[in-house]
């Protein structure tokens, strides 16, 4: 009976090394981001890649830490379009910034 | 009665027995998905409202933002991230049914949210001691704002962590009861995810 009811769990969370791995990469795209702070870098490039670092980011975490690779398509799709929305919407706005 | 899933019988049996991973599944509670999009929604609200807003006044913007203290900023993003990493082993251990093992992975990722609540304080102590407010100026009107609302949803998290490492220290969970775990962990990531994009939009875009 337990084996039945352990039998309907679906594991989603990945492997312990995976996880690792991600943490390593997040927190490697993390000093990049510091640095071009830390060195005033500015300027639509900067923007765009710092943001483009931003949504690399939150796709793993949405992906593989929320574990919603896995998940229906409706979840992972609502979550990183709001995360492609906000990223780009940001980008439009620092253009509008620019132009005034 | 509620099972516990530190005996070893019952872990060795679990590890032999478990499937291949078959179809999609939401991980943990269907009801904290909508709740963490309407949390997305309201943060994203206020992130354009910000980057418009600068849109106008760029050079004050600017000039503020260099009044900023970029490394903590970059300290608590590592925290954050160090704490999802934490918790999702900690999710991982508890799925192969060892949730007393479980238990120190959750209490450091406490750890860091206790660290990024620290580095938050003395952060504000020395805007505050500066003389800076909320009526300040725009920028630093958004700038508390936006990162108090964020810091409380830390709080929030660091609660609901603390109840998942209770209930981990009670061998609560396991491979058939995994939804409390699940459902904290999705709640923390979203706080995580949250300020991926507060940092760079506040301290650093310019």
């Amino acid at each position: 009976m337990e084996n039945a009811t352990i039998a309907q769990h679906d594991s989603s969370h990945g492997t312990p090394r995976r996880a690792a791995i991600i943490w390593i990469v997040l927190l490697l795209a993390t000093a990049t981001t510091w640095t071009i702070g830390e060195r005033l870098d500015a300027g639509p490039m900067v923007a765009g890649l710092l943001f483009t670092i931003a949504f690399g980011k939150g796709s793993l975490i949405i992906l593989d830490y929320m574990a919603l690779r896995r998940a229906p398509l409706l979840w992972p799709l609502v979550t990183l379009g709001w995360m492609l929305v906000v990223c780009s919407v940001i980008g439009l706005a620092y253009w509008k910034g620019l132009a005034t | 009665m509620e099972t516990c899933y530190d005996n070893p019988m019952t872990t060795s049996a679990s590890a032999a027995t478990l499937p291949a991973p078959v179809g999609r599944r939401l991980p943990g509670d269907l009801a904290i998905w909508f709740f963490i999009l309407a949390e997305l929604l309201a943060f994203g609200v206020f992130f354009l409202a910000y980057a418009f807003t600068r849109a106008n006044h760029v050079e004050l913007f600017n000039a503020e933002q260099l009044t900023l203290d970029r490394t903590s900023g970059a300290i608590n993003t590592v925290l954050l991230l160090t704490s999802s990493f934490l918790v999702v082993r900690a999710v991982q251990i508890a799925e192969s049914g060892r949730s007393r093992a479980a238990a120190p992975w959750l209490a450091g990722a406490f750890a860091c949210g206790a660290g990024f609540v620290v580095v938050k304080v003395f952060e504000y102590s020395a805007k505050l001691g500066a003389g800076i407010t909320l009526s300040s100026s725009t920028f630093y009107m958004f700038y508390l704002s936006l990162t108090f609302f964020h810091f409380m949803h830390v709080i929030l998290g660091m609660v609901i962590i603390a109840a998942m490492w209770n209930g981990a220290r009670a061998g609560r969970y396991g491979p058939d009861n995994m939804n409390g775990i699940e459902t904290g962990a999705a709640y923390w990531h979203m706080v995580d995810l949250v300020w991926l994009i507060l940092f760079p939009l506040i301290y650093v875009m310019r």
